[in-house]
């Protein structure tokens, strides 16, 4: 299949395959016979073919039983039977192209919620059809025995499925009602059941009208919004899950006596010695006893390139080791480690953040009085004018069925369902609806800088000869450090063939080194690579590539900036948003992209100071959008009125932020504001045409026309009208010529260049 | 009254397709739709899925 899995060479060069074992064993569980399963997420999966790929290469491992592909999660189940070391899963699935990692397996439970939805769901459909049709028999013209039997038929079927599908609209009204509040399933609740209730009063009693039809097919068209409402949350969070788990889940610590043992991170307590292979996160703060590596603290400070460790280093969780081994010693409790203190800090900000009432919510805080008001004057007026109980009580109900809040159930959930469904196309998850409305509200913008909007990868930046490029590249792809894998990139680009090299060796923190036609080749820092009476060392250089001590070649590097980066900002400033960058990177480089950018911008910042800066900003009146990726960005994605966060951040950020968007394009940011404005028109215009219905229809309610055949046909033709409205939301489609991005192209235009950090 | 046996016959097999959707979802037939539709394609025998889908299974626990 050509059509998918990128080429094994790609996948060598951009993954970290480094899930242990003792990892997989953790997550996965017994199934029963000895036998266990691992649920692994593919996010790669995308045909027929990968199914097939994947399904046989893993079903040819010894003792695996069974694998299965879900295409629509992109998720595989393997089943294997019981020994001490799982099979090759992930091994085997990065050598036919495709990147594998763990599922959470609590996580994976079967959804509830959504299958309870969706039976009631089905119950109230069978029920309203079957209903509806003894009712056209009524309207038509039935008998008076065929339609008393008639309305017992409807009865006795309405009674079931009012139970079974209405205990979701009740259960929550009821929960409402408990604590004094109210929200639209209270209106809904009492009119469906007393629609119900009088129905069957009149059945009892031979009468002409009965609404069992209209108390069902109410039921029916509010389950259609809000189980559709429920898909798209859940189809974000499955998306969300399916990403990359950066958190580390255990560590290997050396026990007393010497042993090795993988321990889950939560029992790592301080002073226990861990060893840390290159390639993974470290667990817990901690400090560096032995060994000598380079640092990606991207996540955790903003800092963009790579930082020296050596011992005595102090590490923070969620670091990510690149080049060597180390063995640290834990200085805190994953309960007290940076990743935690983020976590208390977000929830402090949360705390402090308004709390966001959504439109649905207060459109029925309004509404519900004042039907309930308008029914109980109707019972009055027709008191006080004919003195008939059952005649006064009958119209009551029937202002209560025909204001029955239908429309205005779905004049909300319409809408974001279709809007959710554009950002799913452009490759943008949204958590819930109130992140839509607070979008559309939003009138500042605040991004970080470091993988926000710059990647996480490093770009060579300089013109350098082809066969000293060449060289260099080929004696990279041995290793793992970004400054390798940009090289990589690089000879890629300009199609240069790698030479085959053999005994490359690697010096933790110096760089690689090889023997090329009895020449010594060095590639790495400057002061290791070079003689010491080579005495000019360029200042700006990232690496140097020498032979035998002599310099053939220098190679600087910078962030990669994201794709549309300028054009995002120039779109977000259109829509009449301030914008700014604030960044825990240094001065420099934050100085130097602000400036190409014309925004303004803070450089160094803390976690704190972040959050601090947004608080400050929503106390002076504005409603901030704060788009980050890091672990210090955390706290000031919950401050914020709404965030986003881009796919490669940590876990802790994707999960506060409000969205999550998956392409590398930044125009990701104006594409969801402009549909989340969209959308907010439409859900205005859809509440209108829902109090417009009730304008007209509630007078003739209250004069005492309405008969079960008008309250139909009003209440299908308005839910119609709204949900037709909400399928006009316009917006950005999916853009099937988008452009190659041109990351080189665009940085250097900017000429955005990241000094060297050493 | 001679059709009246239409009445329950209509409702049994009205109930019958509920019934039936109720099964088909419950067998898990409804987890995978993006999935199914590629399957259909394929040429070899592809064997059905297991009695209760794997992530159904009620014997599951986790270890450690």
């Amino acid at each position: 299949m050509s059509c998918c899995g990128p080429s094994a060479e790609l996948a060598l060069a951009t993954t970290d395959p480094h899930i242990a074992d003792e990892e997989l064993l953790l997550a996965s569980r017994m199934v029963g016979d000895g036998i266990r399963q691992t649920d692994l997420s593919v996010p790669s999966i995308h045909c027929g073919g990968c199914i097939q790929k994947i399904e046989s290469a893993l079903d040819a491992l010894p003792r695996v039983e069974q694998a299965r592909v879900n295409l629509s999660t992109k998720r595989v189940s393997i089943r294997w039977r019981d020994d001490k070391t799982p099979p090759p899963f992930i091994a085997t699935l990065e050598n036919i192209g495709y990147h594998a990692h763990l599922n959470d397996p609590d996580a994976d439970a079967k959804d509830q919620t959504l299958t309870e939805l969706i039976r009631a769901l089905a119950v109230s459909g069978f029920a309203a059809s079957n209903i509806m049709g003894f009712s056209i028999a009524i309207w038509v013209g039935a008998e008076p025995e065929t339609r008393i039997m008639f309305h017992w038929i409807s009865a006795l079927i309405a009674c079931p499925a009012l139970i079974y599908s209405g205990h979701v609209f009740f259960q929550s009204a009821w929960r409402a009602l408990r604590h004094g509040q109210t929200n639209m399933d209270v209106p809904i609740s009492i009119g469906v059941l007393l629609a119900f209730g009088m129905s069957l009063y009149e059945t009892i009693n031979h009468g002409v009208h009965a609404y069992f039809d209209a108390s069902i097919s109410l039921l029916f068209f509010l389950l259609i919004g809000r189980t559709l409402d429920y898909m798209m949350r859940e189809r974000a969070r499955t998306a969300v899950k399916g990403l990359a788990r950066l958190a580390s889940r255990g560590a290997l610590v050396v026990q007393d006596d010497g042993t090795h043992a993988y321990l889950p991170v939560d029992d790592i307590q301080p002073g226990m010695t861990i060893l840390l292979p290159a390639g993974e996160r470290v667990p817990v703060d901690a400090r560096v006893a032995q060994g000598q590596s380079e640092i990606d603290c991207a996540l955790v400070t903003g800092e963009s390139l790579p930082q020296a460790a050596t011992a005595g280093s102090a590490l923070s969780a969620g670091m990510l080791n690149l080049t060597g081994p180390l063995t640290i010693v834990a200085t805190a409790t994953a309960k007290n480690s940076f990743l935690a203190e983020m976590l208390r800090m977000m929830e402090t900000a949360e705390a402090g953040r308004s709390v966001y009432r959504r439109i649905a919510d207060r459109a029925s805080r309004l509404y519900a009085p004042v039907v309930h008001l308008t029914a109980l004057l109707t019972f009055i007026g027709w008191m006080i004018a004919t003195g008939d109980v059952h005649r006064a009580i009958t119209i009551a109900i029937a202002v209560l069925i025909i204001t029955c809040p239908c429309a205005l159930g779905l004049a909300v959930p319409m809408v974001q369902v279709v809007a959710a469904r554009r950002l799913f196309e452009n490759g943008i998850m949204i958590k819930d609806g109130s992140a839509l409305e607070r979008l559309a509200e939003i009138d500042t913008v605040v991004f970080d800088k470091t993988g926000t909007l710059t990647l996480d990868r490093l770009r060579l930046a300089n013109a350098v000869d082809p066969d000293a490029l060449k060289l260099a590249a080929s004696m990279a792809a041995h290793s793992r450090h970004p400054y390798s894998r940009a090289l990589a990139t690089a000879r890629q680009d300009r199609r240069l063939t790698p030479l085959v090299l053999s005994d490359i060796s690697e010096t933790p923190g110096a760089g690689l080194e090889t023997h090329v036609d009895g020449a010594t080749y060095r590639l790495g820092r400057a002061d290791w690579a070079l003689n010491s009476s080579q005495a000019h060392i360029p200042s700006s250089a990232g690496v140097v590539l020498a032979r035998n001590g002599q310099l053939q070649a220098t190679f600087s590097f910078e962030s990669d900036l994201r794709p549309d980066v300028r054009r995002s900002i120039a779109e977000v400033s259109s829509q009449g948003c301030r914008v700014e960058i604030m960044s825990g990177d240094r001065d420099g480089p934050v100085r130097d992209l602000a400036v190409a950018l014309g925004v303004s911008y803070r450089a160094g910042v803390s976690p704190v100071g972040k959050s601090q800066h947004i608080a400050d900003l929503s106390a002076a009146g504005q409603r901030v959008l704060m788009v980050g990726d890091g672990l210090n960005d955390t706290p000031a994605l919950a401050a914020a009125h709404a965030s986003m966060a881009p796919a490669s951040a940590a876990d802790v950020s994707r999960s506060a932020a409000d969205l999550v968007f998956l392409h590398d394009s930044l125009l990701a940011v104006p594409q969801a504001m402009t549909v989340a404005r969209n959308a907010n028109r439409l859900v205005r215009q859809n509440l209108l045409l829902a109090i417009g219905y009730n304008v007209i229809a509630v007078p003739i309610a209250i004069l005492g026309h309405v008969t079960p055949l008008i309250a139909a046909v009003a209440m299908s033709g308005s839910s119609l009208v709204v949900i037709a409205n909400a399928l006009r939301l316009g917006g950005p489609r999916k853009d099937k010529h988008q452009p190659a991005p041109e990351p080189g192209a665009v940085a250097s235009a900017l000429s955005f260049q990241m000094k060297e950090a050493r | 009254m001679d059709y009246f046996y239409l009445i329950p016959l209509a409702l049994v097999l009205g109930g019958l397709a509920l019934g039936a959707f109720m099964w088909s979802m419950k067998s898990g037939q409804y987890d995978d739709l993006a999935g199914a539709a590629e399957r259909i394609l394929f040429e070899e025998d592809d064997r059905p899925a297991p009695d209760k889908p794997p992530r159904e299974s009620g014997l599951s626990s986790n270890t450690n």
